[in-house]
């Protein structure tokens, strides 16, 4: 194993609410590949960001190559030799391949883009790492696999010593990720460092020599990769102590009705033939990590997205949902993960987000029922303890919590009898955490039902009471939630998909 | 109006746009003795009407985050098959009238189809349109001008709706109280009615709104139609302030129009605006059309003048926008 080239040393960084990462630790060796391992929302991406320079830490030491270093930006990064290759691929489409490789500092012949030197300069780095890439052709005709091979050429070319693959084999098939692996073989003959985030265990266990364990923002450990097993990894993973009480058993009855029945949906490669239950009062959780198609699952079942095929039962009886209309009058009601984007109008008020849903019955004629569209609105600002100066406050100026509150208002209103919350307490402080699942509870208890998606293990094992877990946008598992662990859901999770 | 108040600056907004005609009006009056007479108000007002309605339709584009440009080449092309249908196919007034609105409306539904249904981006749609209709008209009527029937004649009682001369030779412009009927019956569509609602909802946040199971398209295409249809309402206006309607003009007739409605505090990017504001706007315009050359000023001045109060309305949203 090579020298040691990058030493990060109790890196610490908080934002507003949030202690991002806790002294965290990392060492990356030249010649090898790191694996970086943690649930959603341990750090990783964090921590990568603070070495790029993307965000300021707020204490430790970077040392790189032996100094004492901290980037202001990723430009001073690249030009020392550290590049992230992105999940998402940051190409322009319309532009040719060696035109994406070296924008922002093109070849040039007097005030002429060079584009023949960029071309044979291109062609000669694909030489170099054997890929056959045609430096001329439009970005956009590449598949995926092929695009992901131009980010990694374009890293190697900044003379890249330490390389950071953040997820690189989520949109790849299998033999594009094994023609990617054969250039990271390459490179680390050529004593290239890398960092490679990803939860597919089964490729951490082909490709990586060390594994770096993340937990809540803290750095947990490093195992040899060659020396430990799946388990070990997923013990580090999830070995945290839960401070909430989590849900010991079901407070449904075993024979309460089936309100929603999800009969082999399909919508694409994120939901492949999903089909579950959700019973009267019950709060059913999803389970998974990033990408595993949970959100994907809830947009095609609400028809938000377009659906292949499937079948879908609303108290017994099929229905038809098309769009988001359909869904509605279906009694379903979406809460998204992205509640300024998908969730609220913004710069319209409490009451006219709360009637959103169901205009219909504030109407006097052609006319708004204003007193009454206040009238309702007033009853669920009390209703849910939502903190607004009054109900004409513009929604904007909510904190996140009550914000949540508006958009649980506006589904009440419609009456919808199926809930999907879509990560519900995302970007929530603890305390106004608390009051949602109260209200969750609440919503239960009275009779509606609840499809629960989230990412944080807490929130799924206090909450749910059945608990359907995902993977790659196939279901993996359904545990009760008697029968439900960390580390069983997080194997199910992680689950290696043949 | 407790909506009013929410939308914060607006309100405001209508106050400075109120203290801008009035400075301006107050500026005119002093520079030129003969802007302060009876003949230049009702001059101005004259000028007026076509846009005013031109504005109060596009505002509904306008606040979805889109445009219609189609308007201005549209109104005349819409008046000139109206009044060609009434001098050379002998339909009564009326009919002419009823033409040329649901031609403008039928517009309205193709641009709607266009942006909602289609996808097109709106200003490539309705610019588009825009074209299309700058043809119509003249390819539909053999290429000539068409004067509709005068005041005088007993088939231009229409003209009256907006210019009224009683027997003494008074003029009165009758046509502003239809202006500010119109601003009114609008107002409340856009404040109290689902229509209205919607229309700021799909400007603000349209993937919000779709997934409250709002049917958007239906309100979507809704807004082009109203633009349409006061498109129509114009060309009448159109027909019954001018004596003749030359085939091929009224491009650039829509900026006057959009431009009020942006200067009255439509936002560019939809989402925000009344059309109380779009009307006061549409008086700044007006105002600098008619009044600049009492002063002195070339007509072209207007145009220069109104791009740059175009900017200093728009960069104030910015600045508030970015506090």
């Amino acid at each position: 194993m090579g020298d040691i080239i990058l030493t990060m040393k109790g890196i610490d960084k908080s934002f507003p609410g949030v202690h991002a990462l806790d002294h965290v630790d990392l060492e990356v060796r030249k010649g090898e590949v790191l694996a970086l391992m943690g649930e959603n929302g341990a750090g990783k991406s964090t921590l990568m960001k603070v070495l790029t320079g993307i965000y300021k830490k707020d204490s430790g030491t970077i040392t790189y190559e032996g100094k004492e270093i901290e980037f202001k930006n990723t430009r001073e990064a690249q030009d020392a030799g550290i590049v992230i290759v992105h999940q998402e691929l940051n190409m322009l489409g319309h532009l040719t391949v060696a035109q994406n490789l070296f924008i922002g500092r093109e070849f040039k012949k007097g005030i002429r883009i060079d584009d023949r030197k960029m071309n044979e300069e291109a062609k000669k780095l694909f030489d170099r790492l054997n890929v056959d890439i045609d430096p001329t052709e439009t970005m956009s005709h590449l598949t995926v696999g092929k695009q992901q091979m131009c980010e990694i050429a374009k890293a190697v070319s900044f003379d890249a010593k330490v390389i950071i693959f953040d997820e690189p084999s989520a949109a790849l098939t299998e033999s594009e990720i094994e023609e990617m692996f054969k250039i990271i073989r390459d490179l680390k003959k050529k004593d290239i460092a890398m960092v490679y985030i990803s939860h597919r265990m089964d490729e951490i266990k082909v490709i990586t020599d060390r594994v770096t364990v993340m937990r809540d923002g803290a750095y947990v450990g490093t195992l040899i990769t060659e020396e430990c097993t799946k388990e070990d990894i997923i013990n580090m993973m999830v070995g945290r102590v839960i401070y909430e009480e989590p849900k010991t058993e079901s407070a449904v009855p075993k024979d309460a009705p089936v309100v929603l029945k999800v009969e082999h949906l399909n919508a694409g490669r994120m939901v492949q033939d999903v089909s579950f239950e959700l019973r009267k009062g019950e709060i059913l959780g999803f389970s998974g990590l990033m990408g595993a198609g949970r959100t994907e699952t809830a947009r095609a079942l609400f028809g938000a997205d377009p659906k292949e095929s499937g079948d879908i039962y609303v108290n017994g009886k099929k229905v038809t949902i098309n769009n988001p209309q359909d869904a509605v009058n279906c009694g379903i009601g979406y809460l998204s993960e992205d509640r300024k984007r998908y969730g609220i109008v913004v710069q319209k008020t409490v009451a006219e987000n709360t009637t959103m849903a169901s205009m219909q019955d504030f109407m006097n004629g052609i006319f708004i029922d204003k007193k009454k569209e206040t009238e309702i609105a007033d009853k669920y600002v009390e209703a849910l303890a939502t903190k607004t100066p009054g109900v004409d406050q513009l929604v904007v100026n909510l904190s996140g919590g009550n914000q949540q509150k508006v958009v649980i208002a506006k589904w009440l209103t419609r009456n919808s009898d199926i809930l999907i919350f879509d990560e519900p307490t995302r970007g929530i402080d603890v305390g106004a955490k608390n009051e949602i699942y109260k209200l969750m509870n609440k919503l239960v208890e009275e009779g509606k039902s609840i499809i629960m998606i989230s990412s944080e293990m807490t929130e799924i094992l206090r909450m749910s009471d059945r608990i359907v877990v995902m993977c790659e946008g196939k279901k993996t598992g359904e545990l009760d939630i008697s029968e439900a662990k960390q580390e069983t859901i997080m194997n199910l999770a992680t689950r290696e998909i043949e | 109006m407790a909506n009013k108040k929410a939308f914060g600056g607006l309100k405001g907004r209508e106050i400075m746009v109120l203290g801008i005609i009035a400075i301006m009006a107050i500026l005119f009056s002093i520079l030129s003795p003969t802007f302060r007479t009876y003949p230049t108000l009702v001059s101005v007002l004259d000028n007026s009407y076509y846009i005013t309605l031109m504005a109060l339709g596009v505002t509904f584009p306008l606040i979805t985050g889109g445009v219609d440009l189609s308007i201005g080449t549209g109104l005349v092309s819409y008046a000139l098959i109206g009044g060609y249908l009434i001098v050379h196919q002998n339909v009564p007034v009326a009919v002419g009238i009823l033409a040329c609105i649901g031609i403008g409306l039928l517009i309205g539904l193709f641009n709607g189809a266009l942006v909602a249904l289609m996808d097109l981006p709106p200003f490539l749609a309705t610019l588009c349109t825009c074209m299309i209709t700058r043809g119509l008209g003249p390819a539909l009527c053999g290429g000539f001008g068409v004067s509709w029937p005068s005041a005088i004649a007993e088939a231009g009682a229409f003209r009256k709706i907006f210019k009224f001369t009683t027997a003494t030779g008074t003029v009165i412009p009758v046509g502003i109280i239809s202006m500010i009927v119109l601003v009114i019956i609008m107002s409340f569509v856009l404040d109290h009615t689902r229509v209205g609602r919607y229309t700021i909802a799909i400007g603000s946040n349209k993937e919000a709104t779709r997934l409250a199971g709002v049917n958007i398209k239906f309100y979507h295409v809704l807004a082009y139609v109203i633009s349409g249809f006061f498109a129509g309402l114009a060309g009448v206006a159109y027909a019954a302030t001018y004596a003749t309607i030359y085939p091929g003009s009224g491009a650039g007739f829509e900026l006057d129009a959009i431009g009020g409605a942006i200067v009255g505090g439509v936002s560019a990017t939809g989402g925000v605006g009344t059309i109380f504001g779009s009307f006061l706007g549409v008086i700044v315009i007006c105002l600098m059309k008619v009044g600049l050359p009492f002063i002195g000023l070339q007509a072209n001045w207007q145009q220069i003048f109104t791009g740059i109060v175009l900017i200093a309305a728009v960069l104030i949203d910015v600045v508030k926008k970015k506090e």
